[in-house]
């Protein structure tokens, strides 16, 4: 079961800062993030790539985007 | 001009970004996106591009070391509309109307135009304001500081160390949970509005072109000396303000989110960014003789460092706390970002009452209520901020 991150309606840099402190409290495992812009998506990955996460799958679901980390 | 824009990126780093390779779910899509300007490469080649052109603006026409500056170009707007009588510092940028199109021909170019509002609009309008007040006390934006920089304008230094404090305050309030709530989506036409206020301005220009030696065409205010009478020629300005806009929306180029992100995250990307631009800029003041270093006598500055710091500082926060430059921000009203328009025009209100009520500096210095201005635009940053600290979702 993963973790779930919901940062729709936000803007830089709330996601990243929601993204990074659920990373850093579960330490390894399986977040679920939900965004609604492209910036904030390129810049999860690119935080998720920092913190030694992978971005296991991102599904497009209309104008949201669903970002699975994993670690 | 678009494949050339996109492969540049890539000479570059040879490479493409890490989000290139993500697994995407192939019931919904079956290409990954690829946005080649969002990779370190991307971004410093937007940086080397953006930052040779600003100079380049300046040798075209545009005032010393005001290739691109927003807080003095949106300045300006609002004196070519009257809504202050500064009779040195009224013209219609046409960069400014450049830079909204350009992004907005880039966001629906990628499917990135999305109409949305709702984020504390009031907030927003008047931390606008602050960052203006707090610019024209230094005497220009973070796109600014970095060019006097490049200029070779030591009191810049001042002016960049103040933005750095001003956003490392606004990353304290990050860290404490300060957000000024969710946007909401709005409806397409919605989203038009800035792009069609920008329009306006265009038709604006073209119907009132500034004549010789009058200092009125039409509606429109324009200055026979100073800053507002030296401008590249239109078909230039649009042109360069296009390519900015979108390349600075394909690439998320931001001067404050590269000192924000640096600080909250040790993210070096937007950086950059910035590096590249400032690096850039330099070499080309050099190559066209623009390079003078120097504190004193330097084109539309002041010597007053603490208020060149403090002036930043106020801006930096307002900027941080609104979530980007003014670049950032008339980018983002582009791509149908409402809360970024009401920002924006909360700038264009703050040079107003700016120079209406003496808050702007001049090259002599500090205007009379400059003092004034700075402490209460910090007040209301921090009561915005401090106001504003809850847990997401509240």
């Amino acid at each position: 079961m993963s973790e779930k991150v919901d940062a729709r309606g936000l803007s830089c840099p709330q996601p990243v800062l929601m993204a990074v402190s659920k990373m850093k409290e579960l330490g390894a495992g399986e977040i679920e993030i939900v965004v609604d812009n492209e910036v904030s998506r390129e810049n999860i990955t690119r935080a998720a790539t920092n913190q030694g996460w992978g971005v296991a799958e991102v599904k497009e679901e209309g104008e949201e985007y669903r970002l699975r980390l994993k670690r | 001009m678009l494949s050339v824009l996109t492969i540049i990126p890539y000479w570059v780093t040879k490479k493409f970004s890490p989000t290139d390779h993500i697994k995407l779910n192939r019931r919904h899509k079956l290409e990954p996106k690829r946005n080649l300007f969002a990779t370190s490469g991307g971004i410093t080649a937007a940086g080397v591009v953006i930052g040779v052109l600003a100079p380049l603006l300046q040798k075209w026409g545009n005032p010393g070391n005001m290739g691109i500056c927003m807080a003095c170009f949106e300045r300006d707007v609002a004196g070519a509309l009257g809504l202050h009588r500064a009779d040195l510092v009224q013209y219609l940028r046409p960069e400014i109307i450049g830079f909204v199109l350009g992004s907005f021909v880039a966001a629906l170019s990628f499917r990135e135009f999305r109409p949305r509002s709702g984020s504390a609009p009031i907030a927003r309008f008047l931390l606008g304001m602050c960052a203006m007040i707090g610019a024209l006390v230094f005497l220009g934006c973070p796109w600014r500081v970095l060019l006097r920089l490049a200029g070779g304008d030591g009191n810049a230094l001042f002016g960049f160390a103040g933005l750095a404090v001003g956003v490392g305050i606004g990353t304290v309030f990050f860290r404490q949970g300060y957000t000024l709530g969710r946007t909401s989506k709005q409806n397409y036409g919605l989203g038009l509005l800035m792009p069609l206020v920008i329009l306006s301005f265009l038709a604006l220009r073209l119907i009132y072109p500034p004549l010789p030696n009058e200092p009125k065409s039409g509606l429109l205010f324009y200055s026979l000396k100073g800053p507002g009478s030296q401008y590249a020629p239109l078909a230039i300005s649009i042109v360069v303000g296009l390519l900015v806009g979108f390349i600075a929306q394909r690439s998320r180029f931001c001067t404050m989110g590269a000192l924000r992100d640096l600080i909250l995250f040790r993210h070096w990307h937007l950086f950059l960014g910035i590096l590249a631009f400032v690096v850039a800029a330099w070499a080309t003041n050099l190559a066209l003789d623009q390079f003078h270093p120097g504190f004193t006598n330097q084109p539309v500055a002041h010597t007053q460092s603490f208020w060149n710091f403090s002036g930043m500082l106020v801006a930096g926060l307002a900027f941080a706390l609104a979530g980007g430059c003014p670049g950032r921000q008339l980018f983002m009203s582009g791509e149908g970002d409402g809360d970024a328009a009401i920002f924006v025009f909360g700038m264009i209100v703050g040079a107003a009452f700016a120079h209406n009520f003496g808050f702007a500096s001049s090259a002599a210095g500090i205007g009379p209520y400059g003092i004034v201005a700075v402490v209460v635009s910090l007040l209301i940053c921090l009561y915005i901020g401090f106001t504003n600290i809850r847990r997401v979702g509240e």
